[in-house]
């Protein structure tokens, strides 16, 4: 995590990405975004913090993440292909990267409260697991719908201690839990820290979220040496909904062009179904959440409910700074069906034993749509585990 | 023709009541004759809220109008036409609050001329960034004669204080307690002490308390520290359960003004 950043595709020191970004907030919150923006990178730099980090991501987490060659899945898509297995990150899911550095600068800013919103439960799961770590009161947010369709992670959340509310505004999934605990955070402004579990939100999250989840590829670096010789691969695929993992995952590419850069949205039913989460296609520029992003919006400027069979991708907006990279090109935004996710992730399982979270299943998706060379070096960022989709994989039956 | 809030704050710099409300609620058309009702009633300023989805600084009753007038099919465009309509019985000052994202796509310029041309004097917008508005719009406003009015939370630092007062004309919109929008009977200790702190802070701008405000008693308490209070969650909550807006309106008004 180095303070020298090219700007090109960082953050500069105003907040924004290209025209992105920013921290567009009422004023009740404008004091705690401003203690966390004046203190993140004294604090994230320090070498205790940076200690203890290093130390929970290998001991409690499981660091590093191993970097597996699916030699079934290259065959099938005549490319070397590996797979990050953030999937086997304690917790099941790349979330806890964020999480763990998140709890550690609240600790030092010395809050002793934690709210934080889910929507696949993952990161829900994540922040509960740092709070009983640390002894923190947690209470998590989470959308009606979300809690029904993901109940494993609901009760993961409560056996650790946190208490799980509702969010039963609008389409009471992500975007409402977002809601809610923003005005959790606005009615308990002192003692409390908001853990944001994507890139997305008033400066400076997106960029600290991107920095916890950066060892993601700064371990891709290191690990690709050691199987191929060379750090740089030609392809690397994330999925994205607020886009956490996928920033992680290209986060030490970006200035290296001939990285070619994927990023897989969900396209529900159908890009143009009404039914879809494909945010570049189908969204323009606007302000949600605390920052100005790309937004599926109507044309009065209400916020278009989203969907997909992923509640990890149900997310009307992207993060501000894949909204830079869709905009500068550095990333090429392609999308994948509910249907093609299901079948990439059945695929997984059939080809590597491997069973992805629906969201991961959307970056393997798009495989399919890239005419790789042999030789090609790509790697699919595995962000979670299937575990919490078991029941939506029974009910999708074709297996 | 001069801002009609300017000339409000000039002739009266106490108990100015500003009454808040969301447009398109709760039906698309209440929108005027509540406005009618309120100055009937004898409050000094009309603040319409610009219904949105997802409105992150309100408390339950005021996201519940939203979605109603949402429902209702309230838009923007909408909002203005029904300004205009108004305008042609009401004299007291208007002001349209809102977040950013539909004005944004209504486009800022375009908004700030039309709202104007409709008899419009000002606009509260809780996310928009002060520097984006000093940068950006501060000219554009003074162009059109529309006042821009900030916020300032009991959490607001003694140096930002003065940078809001600085950028602001008209008034500063006080919020009183770290919270959503929502009704409360009271005020703690702490409230009363910032209330102090901000009658000493020798603003150039008259400031209006609000957030939590229902009733007589927090309203002249209110009265005692600023120029005034704004009441809505209370408001919209008589709407929401009002049958009779000549009868109801002007009796909220006068149990709260007395």
């Amino acid at each position: 995590m180095s303070n020298k950043q090219n700007t090109r595709f960082h953050v500069n020191e105003q907040g924004y990405y290209g025209q992105f970004g920013g921290a567009y907030i009422p004023e009740m919150l404008y004091p705690n975004v401003e203690e966390l923006r004046e203190n993140y990178l004294k604090i994230i730099q320090q070498p205790d913090f940076k200690e203890e980090f290093d130390h929970l991501l290998k001991t409690y987490v499981g660091r590093p993440t191993p970097l597996y060659h699916a030699k079934r899945l290259s065959e099938k898509f005549n490319a070397t292909v590996y797979l990050k297995r953030e999937d086997l990150c304690h917790t099941g899911a790349h979330k806890i990267n964020n999480t763990i550095g998140q709890i550690l600068l609240a600790k030092r800013l010395g809050k002793e409260k934690i709210v934080a919103e889910t929507g696949a439960g993952q990161h829900g799961v994540a922040t509960a697991t740092v709070c009983a770590l640390m002894g923190m009161e947690c209470i998590v947010y989470m959308g009606k719908i979300d809690m029904e369709r993901q109940r494993p992670n609901v009760e993961r959340m409560r056996i650790l201690g946190t208490k799980v509310v509702p969010a039963l505004s609008g389409s009471m999934t992500l975007k409402d839990a977002t809601n809610e605990a923003m005005r959790h955070w606005i009615n308990n402004p002192t003692d409390t820290h908001y853990i944001i579990g994507s890139v997305v939100g008033p400066h400076p999250y997106p960029d600290m979220v991107a920095r916890f989840q950066s060892v993601i590829s700064e371990e891709m670096k290191i690990q690709l040496t050691e199987e191929t010789g060379n750090p740089f691969p030609d392809y690397v695929f994330a999925c994205v909904g607020g886009g956490s993992n996928a920033a992680g995952a290209f986060y030490h590419y970006l200035h290296d062009e001939n990285v070619n850069l994927v990023a897989v949205e969900a396209a529900g039913k159908g890009v143009d179904s009404g039914e879809s989460a494909a945010t570049t296609a189908l969204g323009k520029p606007g302000v949600l959440h605390g920052s100005k992003t790309l937004l599926m919006q109507t044309q009065d400027g209400q916020v278009v409910e989203p969907y997909s069979i992923s509640a990890g991708l149900d997310y009307p907006g992207i993060g501000p700074i894949h909204a830079h990279l869709f905009d500068t090109g550095r990333v090429k935004f392609v999308s994948a069906t509910d249907d093609e996710a299901m079948n990439a992730g059945i695929q997984l399982g059939r080809l590597e034993g491997i069973i992805p979270a629906i969201e991961s299943a959307h970056a393997l998706a798009a495989l399919s749509q890239f005419e790789f060379d042999q030789d090609d070096i790509v790697v699919v960022n595995l962000s979670g585990r299937g575990d919490k989709d078991l029941e939506t994989y029974i009910r999708w039956g074709k297996y | 023709m001069k801002n009609r809030i300017t000339a409000l704050f000039q002739k009266q710099n106490k108990n100015i009541l500003s009454v808040f409300y969301t447009g398109g609620f709760p039906r698309l058309n209440d929108t005027i004759i509540i406005a009618q009702q309120l100055q009937k009633s004898g409050v000094e300023i009309i603040e319409i809220g610009i219904p949105f989805s997802d409105p992150v600084a309100d408390g339950p009753t005021i996201q519940d109008s939203n979605k109603v007038a949402l429902d209702n099919g309230m838009t923007l465009p909408l909002l203005i036409s029904q300004i205009k309509e108004i305008r042609k019985t009401v004299t007291l000052p208007i002001i349209l609050m809102g977040y950013f994202n539909p004005v944004m796509q209504y486009g800022v310029e375009r908004f700030v001329k039309d709202a104007s041309a409709a008899g419009v004097d000002g606009l509260i917008l809780p996310d928009m960034p002060l520097h984006e508005f000093t940068e950006k719009y501060k000219d554009l406003f003074d162009q059109y004669n529309l006042s821009n009015t900030f916020l300032i939370a009991p959490t607001t630092s003694a140096e930002r204080i003065q940078q809001i007062d600085h950028a602001s004309e008209g008034f500063i919109y006080a919020v009183a307690a770290s919270s959503t929008t929502g009704a409360r009977s009271d005020f703690a200790p702490e409230q009363i002490t910032y209330f102090e702190k901000l009658q000493n802070s020798k603003l150039k701008n008259p400031f209006l308390i609000g957030f939590g405000i229902s009733n007589r008693a927090t309203f002249s308490k209110a009265a005692e520290y600023g120029a005034g209070a704004i009441v809505g969650s209370a408001f919209v909550q008589l709407l929401k359960t009002s049958s009779d807006f000549e009868k109801d309106i002007p009796s909220f008004v006068k149990n709260i003004k007395g």
